[in-house]
């Protein structure tokens, strides 16, 4: 067995544990930094299929940026050390019934499904000359379009929420 | 692609984490863990469209700058949700989903 095949079974062992934790532990604080590790595992992904500007992307504004947001917002709004009220059984097995059969089905779905033929791709690196070629674009294969419409997107989101989160004068 | 690993393994992975965002959605009553389930299910949304690219059209790009814009897109998501939540929170004094039930008071 190759360090490649070690390395992916174990982040998905990590995606799926952490994962897992994130939505059931009682504790807000706790399930954050373990939402940051399931971030962390999906950068590692990234990293083994050598999409490395994407994985860097994915590591800065997820893992550096929203888990910060987010944590900064728990310590804003809740007690430290304050833990859930537990779930009630009724809710927690309807909700986990939802999940599981939509799980089932779709990895039914995707285990009878006939994928093309995978096609054998270099190891090298993506270069990130060529990211910023096709985000530059706008000829065929380019990305221009999106990227300009990302970019207002964000400054009316950032607009928002210094709006929405200001203190009003009364 | 990644030597060994067929590309059914990561859909099944990213199909894991899809569903256990779903039941914490259903499940929590936090804003906050709300959102966290929401950022669970678009981070695995994001797995399946790079695999996609790398094992099935490796010669193109689509996939990967689509997540690329889901990122961009979930930031400003959390951004503004966040702002939402304290604006709330500055409010009803609370952030479960139970108490704030009334638009405007």
């Amino acid at each position: 067995m190759s360090t490649n095949v070690l390395l992916f079974y174990l982040f998905a062992a990590v995606i799926v544990v952490f994962s897992i934790l994130t939505v059931s532990s009682r504790k807000i604080l706790r399930a954050a930094t373990f939402l940051l590790f399931v971030l962390i595992a999906t950068s590692a992904f990234y990293f083994m299929l050598r999409y490395t500007f994407l994985a860097a992307a994915q590591l800065t504004l997820y893992a550096g940026g929203i888990v910060v947001l987010i944590i900064f917002s728990i310590l804003l709004t809740s007690h430290i050390g304050q833990k859930f009220d537990k779930i009630g059984f009724k809710k927690a097995f309807f909700s986990a019934l939802v999940a599981l059969f939509g799980a089932i089905m779709s990895i039914v779905a995707i285990l009878q499904f006939d994928f093309p033929p995978t096609v054998a791709s270099s190891t090298e690196e993506l270069p990130v000359k060529e990211v910023g070629r096709s985000l530059m674009n706008y000829g065929e294969g380019g990305f221009v379009l999106p990227f300009e419409v990302i970019s207002i997107l964000l400054l009316a989101a950032m607009f928002a929420a210094i709006v929405i989160a200001k203190k009003k004068k009364d | 692609m990644i030597q060994g690993i067929p590309i059914i393994h990561f859909l099944i992975v990213a199909t894991i984490m899809f569903f256990v965002g779903v039941y914490g959605f259903l499940v929590r009553r936090n804003l906050i863990t709300i959102l966290m389930s929401i950022e669970l299910m678009l981070n695995s949304v994001n797995i399946n469209f790079v695999v996609f690219n790398k094992y099935l059209y490796p010669d193109q790009l689509q996939g990967h700058f689509f997540s690329l814009f889901v990122i961009a897109v979930a930031a400003a998501e959390a951004d503004v949700a966040i702002a939402i939540i304290i604006n709330v929170y500055r409010r009803f004094n609370d952030i479960n989903v139970e108490d704030v039930s009334d638009m405007k008071y």
